[in-house]
C-alpha cells in the first residue's frame, strides 16, 4: 500500500465518521427535548459536517481522478462508506444520542490532539481547528451523561442501558490496518494504542461520577472501517443521496 | 389602585410611546398591552420553534454538503431566535414552558405559513426567499417597537432573517438557471408557495381586529396591507430576474401608484389553515408535542440533578 492510498483511505475513514454522524444528530432537527438541545445538537451537526467537508476535499486532492467532495459524501455504494458502526446506530431516546456521542467525542478528542502534530500539514491544520469544536462536544456530552446517570432512577436506568449497548463497538474507534500502520510511519497520524488505556480512563471516569459503569460482557462489534454495515447505514444513504440518485449530475 | 391614579398611569404611558420613549419591563404598562405583547411575541417565538419543522423535513436529504450545513446553520438561527423571543416574553412575566403548553394544546398560534408541507427541495429556496422575505417585511418595523426588548431581540433576528432570505434566493436562482427539471421544480415550487407567503401579512386591514390598537401602541408601525404591498414590490422584480412566473393573472404594474397590482387572495383558504384544517396543522403540533413528552424524562434528571448537586455543595461548605 502506497501513502497516497492509506492517505486516501484514512481521509476517508474519519470523513464518512464525521457526515454519518453530523446526519444522525441532524435528524433531532426541532423535536429535542429543550430548545437549548435543539440548538446544541444542530450545532455539533454542523460541526460534524463542516469537519467531514474539509476531509472529503482533502480525500479528493489526494486521490486525484477529478472526483470532489460532493462526489464522496454522496456518490459511494454502502460497502464503500468506511465509518465506525458507533456512528450509524439510530439515534434512540435522547440519552442513546448522548451516549453514543460520549464513546465518540473522547475517541475524537485524543485522535485530534494526535493529528494537530501530524507531519502533514492539511491534516494538522484541519486537526487545529476541529480540535477547538471538540472541546466543546466533549464538554457537552460528558455533562449530559452525569446528569442522566445520576438524575432519576429512570433516566440512570435508560442510559446505563444504552452505555450497554453501545459499548460494543468501543473496540472498532480504535481498528488498525496497515492503512494506519503506514501513516503511523510516516508521522502523518498518532498510533492510537498509545492512548486506548487514557481512552478508558476518561470514559470509566465519567461513568462513575454518572453512577454508570460498562458492561462486564465486553463482546464488541465491528465492520465499518471495511465497509461492511449494520441495517441501518443503508436506509440512511438512501436518505442522504435522495436528491444526488434521482437528479445525477446536476448542480444545487 | 385608585381610578383617577390609574388614568394617569395610562396617560402617561401614552405619552411615553407618542415621544418614542421605549417601554422597559419595570416599567408602568396596561394589561391590555402586555397582554397583546405576550401573545404576540409568544406566537412569533412558536413560529420559530414550528418554523424548524419543515426545513428539518428536507435536512437530511439536501443535495450536497454546502446545502446541508448552511440549512442546518439556518435551523440552529431558528431555534436561537426562538430562544431570545421566549426570553423576551419572560420579562412581561410570562412561563416559557406555559407558553410552550399553550402552543402544544391548541391555546396558541403561530404562522400558519408553516402548516404548508416542503414536498421538494425547491421549498427550501421558496421557504428563505418568500417566507423569510415576507418574515422581514414584518419584522424590520418590529425593530422599532415601543417594547423594549423585543425591539432590541428584533435587531438581531433580522439580521439573521435578511441572510436567510438571501440564501432562499441564492438556491431558487441555481434552479431557475439550472437544467429544465431544475427550473420547472423551483416553478412547480413558486406556484405553491405564492399566496401562502401574501397571507403571512394577515387578513385585510378592514378585517383585522388588532391592527389599530396595535399601532396607537407603536407595537405595529405599519398596516397588514401596505405590508403586504411591500412585499409584493420588492418580490416581483426578483421573480423577473430570474425567468420564474408570479401565479398571479392580475398581477400587472400600476403606472400611476407606482405599486404592482395583485389579485384577490383566497381568504377561505387562510381561514381554514388559521382554524386548524391546513395540510400540516396536526403533524407540526403533534411533533411538538411528543418533543415535549419524549423529552420529560430528560428535564427532569436535568432538574433532580441540579438538586442534588446543590445538596451536595451545601454539606461541602
Amino acid at each position: 500500500m502506497t501513502k497516497q492510498e492509506a492517505l486516501f483511505e484514512f481521509l476517508l475513514r474519519k470523513a464518512d465518521d464525521s457526515l454519518i454522524l453530523g446526519h444522525r444528530l441532524s435528524e433531532w432537527c426541532g423535536h429535542g427535548p429543550i430548545l437549548e438541545e435543539d440548538i446544541a445538537l444542530t450545532n455539533i451537526s454542523l460541526d460534524l459536517i463542516g469537519q467531514a467537508t474539509e476531509l472529503y476535499k482533502y480525500a479528493a486532492e489526494v486521490e486525484g481522478k477529478g472526483r470532489t467532495e460532493d462526489d464522496l459524501a454522496f456518490l459511494r455504494i454502502e460497502r464503500e462508506y468506511k465509518n465506525v458502526l458507533l456512528v450509524e446506530q439510530v439515534n434512540g431516546d435522547f440519552g442513546k444520542t448522548i451516549v453514543r456521542q460520549f464513546f465518540f467525542d473522547h475517541f475524537e478528542h485524543l485522535l485530534y490532539e494526535g493529528l494537530m502534530n501530524s507531519k502533514d500539514e492539511r491534516i494538522s491544520a484541519i486537526a487545529t481547528k476541529t480540535i477547538k469544536e471538540i472541546k466543546y462536544h466533549i464538554r457537552h456530552s460528558s455533562e449530559w451523561v452525569i446528569r442522566l446517570g445520576d438524575g432519576t432512577e429512570e433516566s440512570h436506568n435508560r442510559v446505563q442501558a444504552s452505555v450497554t449497548d453501545l459499548s460494543r463497538y468501543m473496540n472498532e474507534l480504535f481498528y488498525q490496518d496497515e492503512v494506519d500502520e503506514t501513516l503511523i510511519k510516516e508521522g502523518i497520524i498518532p498510533d492510537v494504542k498509545d492512548f486506548r488505556v487514557e481512552y478508558e480512563n476518561n470514559i470509566e471516569k465519567i461513568l462513575e461520577e454518572a453512577t454508570l459503569s460498562l458492561p462486564e460482557e465486553k463482546w464488541q462489534l465491528s465492520g465499518g472501517r471495511k465497509g461492511v454495515h449494520s441495517e441501518h447505514l443503508g436506509y440512511l444513504l438512501t436518505e442522504l443521496q435522495y436528491m444526488q440518485r434521482t437528479y445525477p449530475g446536476m448542480e444545487w | 389602585m385608585e381610578k383617577e391614579n390609574l388614568e394617569a398611569l395610562d396617560r402617561n404611558f401614552q405619552d411615553k410611546i407618542d415621544r418614542e420613549i421605549r417601554i422597559e419591563p419595570k416599567d408602568y404598562m396596561p394589561d391590555a398591552y402586555r397582554k397583546t405583547l405576550i401573545r404576540q411575541i409568544s406566537q412569533h417565538a412558536h413560529s420559530e420553534i414550528v418554523g424548524q419543522l419543515p426545513e428539518a423535513n428536507w435536512v437530511t436529504r439536501a443535495p450536497n454538503l454546502r446545502r446541508k450545513a448552511v440549512l442546518l446553520a439556518k435551523i440552529q438561527d431558528e431555534a436561537g431566535h426562538g430562544l431570545y423571543l421566549y426570553s423576551a416574553v419572560e420579562t412581561l412575566g410570562a412561563d416559557r414552558e406555559d407558553t410552550i403548553d399553550d402552543l402544544n394544546e391548541g391555546r396558541a398560534k403561530y404562522s400558519s405559513i408553516f402548516n404548508y408541507p416542503t414536498l421538494s427541495w425547491a421549498d427550501m429556496g421558496m421557504v428563505g426567499w418568500l417566507v423569510d422575505g415576507a418574515a422581514i417585511m414584518n419584522q424590520v418595523p418590529l425593530c422599532r417597537c415601543s417594547y423594549g426588548p423585543y425591539a432590541r431581540a428584533m435587531v438581531r433576528v433580522c439580521k439573521e432573517e435578511s441572510f436567510h432570505q438571501r440564501q432562499g434566493f441564492e438556491i431558487v436562482t441555481q434552479l431557475a438557471n439550472g437544467t429544465p427539471e431544475q427550473k420547472e421544480m423551483a416553478q412547480e415550487s413558486l406556484n405553491r408557495w405564492w399566496w401562502p407567503a401574501l397571507m403571512m401579512f394577515g387578513p385585510n386591514d378592514a378585517d383585522s381586529t388588532h391592527t389599530a390598537q396595535s399601532m396607537a401602541w407603536k407595537i405595529k408601525r405599519n398596516t397588514n396591507d401596505e405590508l403586504r404591498q411591500m412585499f409584493v414590490d420588492a418580490t416581483v422584480p426578483q421573480a423577473d430576474l430570474i425567468g420564474l412566473k408570479i401565479p398571479d393573472k392580475d398581477l400587472k404594474f400600476n403606472e400611476e401608484t407606482g405599486h404592482y397590482d395583485f389579485g384577490e387572495i383566497d381568504w377561505d383558504e387562510f381561514w381554514q389553515v388559521v382554524k386548524g384544517y391546513g395540510h400540516c396543522n396536526n403533524e407540526r403540533v403533534t411533533a411538538r408535542k411528543k418533543a415535549k413528552e419524549d423529552g420529560a424524562w430528560v428535564r427532569e434528571a436535568a432538574n433532580v440533578y441540579a438538586e442534588k448537586r446543590a445538596q451536595r455543595n451545601k454539606k461541602v461548605s
